[in-house]
């Protein structure tokens, strides 16, 4: 039943800086299948982006390098395509939507004339079946009078409206497989909440796989099925969604949701997690969360502890774990 | 003596755009009303979130308030002293009175200055410590106050993450002894766990020096955790404002509902967030008479898109603006 499309494989990214080496992603590994929602959550710097780009290759080598590990999309891996074949890939099987679309769409050129250029150069397109699905496209993710619309500039769009545009771009040469970064950060609740359902109905629409990418909780607790959380470049606890919001194990993961205010009822204090996310560029030994960690060990700073399944399809990365 | 510690009274701000010559001639000056008539109170040591979407306003009576810009009209009064008329030099002890922490501790310190530098300002400025050793001791009373240590007095504000940089802010607000702090956005370009941190610290700093909070945040939970009383703005306007209980429990205006609907709750077993008004937020540029949600609102009949309804109380400190309910 399973059906993998994406696996990545002990995946490490590294980045070599000035100020030294930032090791962003190390030992990651995670499988998306088909038709899968897959919320991958952390806090800024985490490395959630990073594994993201990672994928798509879309990681700038130098400074970036990626050290270890195989990412496999339909059994490739696509660390070995050459860039032609990664020019195929990306836009036909994988699209990305970003943060802010204000600068992930070029300002100089209608956002018509973005999505056809992209129909024309993938699918080979003529100039009027691309406009003619372009304007079928901003249709489906509800764009008003889309006719007239086409031959608008990025900043004539609200926020939400510019979103919209991503997703209509991201959709347009039919990818099975959608990584949307964070796409309702930058709005408002009442937009995002109309962001978030357009999301859904697209990916449910033509099947698609997601990864979706957010460091709100509430937004993964109603999007996704399948739950990844990082904390300072690796993935500390992986499952489903019911399993991480009921039964979360690691103490990061227990942490993080103890420091949410809740909308249901009024507490004096919150529980945050103590102390400051680790400087990446010196990163403590061991469990990177020990010098936080209200269990640390002996063992927790002395060795990374690995990715162990402690119930079906529940992983965990913690000493306390074993 | 007044009840309350800040009260605002119809206040308005309208931003003229397109204001010059040509268009003035051409009769084509449009009018940005930021915050329309919009009047609230505070009592003393209490809490009042003010909540709304990008663009309503916030921000704008924020400023208003410590007198960063000034208003179009209407009254803000500190206790008994009418703010808007008072002489200048009154009003650098209404500024030790009142004091402002703003959303970005990235561009709100000086990046040339080292923390020490920067909480001390304040101090010479309101002429509160001679000499280098009284300043100086000041300082680090502050950053003990915020969470801080002595060691990190000499350095810059790069050296620090965000969450450390919006303990300086606090501290440079704490630095005059201030009664009300209005924090505009204070916590929400800070990672969860970090704003859990400065949350509490925000609610220590109240109980030990009784301070007032107007509090101002989109992200509601957040506005459910600090808050004593709520006011809701929707466009220019204070759409409703109760106890923190009434407007979660039991909110009476269609927009106040449709925000509780939107939000996702952190929990998987929680309804989905969704949208109950059609549309997107209306501009605050040359608004048409009437309600601001007319248009979005499911509830409306023809008297909202004519007339503006105003807050008219509904049993205890309960306001709605609503023609419909």
């Amino acid at each position: 039943m399973a059906d993998p499309v994406l696996q990545i494989e002990d995946l490490g990214v590294r980045f070599h800086l000035k100020r030294g080496r930032l090791t962003a992603v190390d030992q990651v590994s995670l499988t998306v299948n088909r038709s899968e929602t897959f919320g991958l959550v952390g806090e800024s710097g985490s490395g959630k982006t990073v594994t993201a780009r990672a994928v798509m290759r879309l990681v700038p080598i130098p400074p970036g390098e990626i050290f270890q590990g195989r990412v496999l999309f339909d059994g490739e891996n696509v660390l070995d395509k050459s860039d032609a074949e990664m020019r195929e890939l990306r836009g036909r099987k994988i699209a990305m939507v970003f943060q802010e679309p204000m600068s992930a769409l070029n300002p100089v050129f209608t956002v018509g004339n973005q999505i056809s250029d992209a129909l024309r150069t993938n699918l080979g397109m003529s100039k009027r079946e691309a406009k003619e699905r372009v304007i079928e496209l901003l249709n489906l993710v509800g764009i008003p009078s889309p006719e007239s619309r086409y031959g608008n500039y990025v900043h004539e769009f609200s926020g939400g409206m510019r979103q919209r545009v991503m997703l209509a771009m991201a959709l347009s040469c039919n990818p099975s497989f959608l990584i949307a970064d964070e796409p309702t950060t930058a709005l408002d609740v009442t937009i995002q909440a109309t962001i978030l359902e357009l999301i859904q109905s697209m990916t449910e629409r033509f099947h698609m796989s997601l990864i979706f990418i957010t460091h709100n909780l509430g937004v993964v607790a109603h999007t996704c099925d399948t739950i990844g959380v990082m904390y300072a470049s690796h993935l500390v606890e992986l499952g489903t969604k019911n399993e991480i919001f009921a039964n979360p194990l690691h103490p990061y993961t227990q942490g993080l949701l103890n420091s949410i205010p809740r909308l249901d009822t009024q507490a004096k204090f919150l529980t945050p997690i103590k102390g400051l996310v680790c400087n990446m560029l010196e990163p403590p030994q061991g469990c990177k969360f020990n010098p936080r960690c209200e269990h640390a060990m002996d063992i927790c700073s002395q060795e990374v502890p690995p990715l162990k399944e402690v119930a079906p399809g529940h992983f965990v990365a913690c000493h306390l774990h074993p | 003596m007044s009840d309350y510690f800040l009260e605002v009274k119809n206040l308005t701000k309208h931003f003229p755009l397109n204001n010059d010559l040509i268009s003035r001639l051409g009769g084509k000056t449009r009018t940005l009303k930021a915050v329309d008539d919009i009047s609230f109170f505070i009592k003393p040591g209490e809490t009042l979130g003010l909540v709304g979407e990008s663009g309503c306003g916030k921000s704008t009576t924020a400023r208003l308030i410590t007198r960063l810009i000034e208003p179009s009209s209407g009254s803000i009064y500190l206790k008994d002293d009418d703010l808007l008329s008072l002489p200048p030099e009154r009003m650098l002890d209404v500024r030790k009175t009142v004091q402002l922490v703003f959303q970005d501790p990235y561009s709100s310190l000086n990046p040339r200055k080292t923390i020490m530098q920067i909480l001390s300002r304040p101090l010479e400025v309101h002429n509160l410590a001679k000499g280098w050793t009284a300043k100086r001791r000041h300082v680090l009373h502050l950053l003990r106050l915020v969470g801080l240590g002595v060691e990190h007095a000499d350095r810059y504000p790069h050296e620090f993450s965000g969450g450390q940089r919006q303990r300086i802010a606090i501290a440079r607000a704490l630095a005059v002894s201030p009664q009300l702090i209005i924090g505009d956005e204070p916590v929400s370009a800070l990672d969860v766990s970090i704003q859990a941190q400065i949350l509490n610290l925000f609610r220590e700093l109240q109980q030990e020096f009784n301070l007032t909070y107007l509090f101002i945040a989109h992200d509601l939970s957040v506005i459910r955790h600090i808050s004593d009383r709520v006011a809701v703005m929707y466009v220019g306007k204070i759409v409703e404002t109760g106890t923190v209980e009434t407007i979660f429990e039991n909110p009476k205006h269609p927009y106040t509902h449709a925000l509780l609907m939107a939000v996702p709750h952190a929990d998987p077993l929680k309804p989905p967030p969704r949208l109950t008004l059609q549309g997107e937020l209306a501009t605050p540029v040359d608004p048409p008479p009437g309600c601001r949600l007319y248009g979005r609102c499911p509830i409306a009949t023809d008297i909202c898109g004519e007339v503006s309804p105003e807050l008219i109380g509904r049993g205890g400190e309960h306001y709605v603006a609503c023609h419909n309910i």
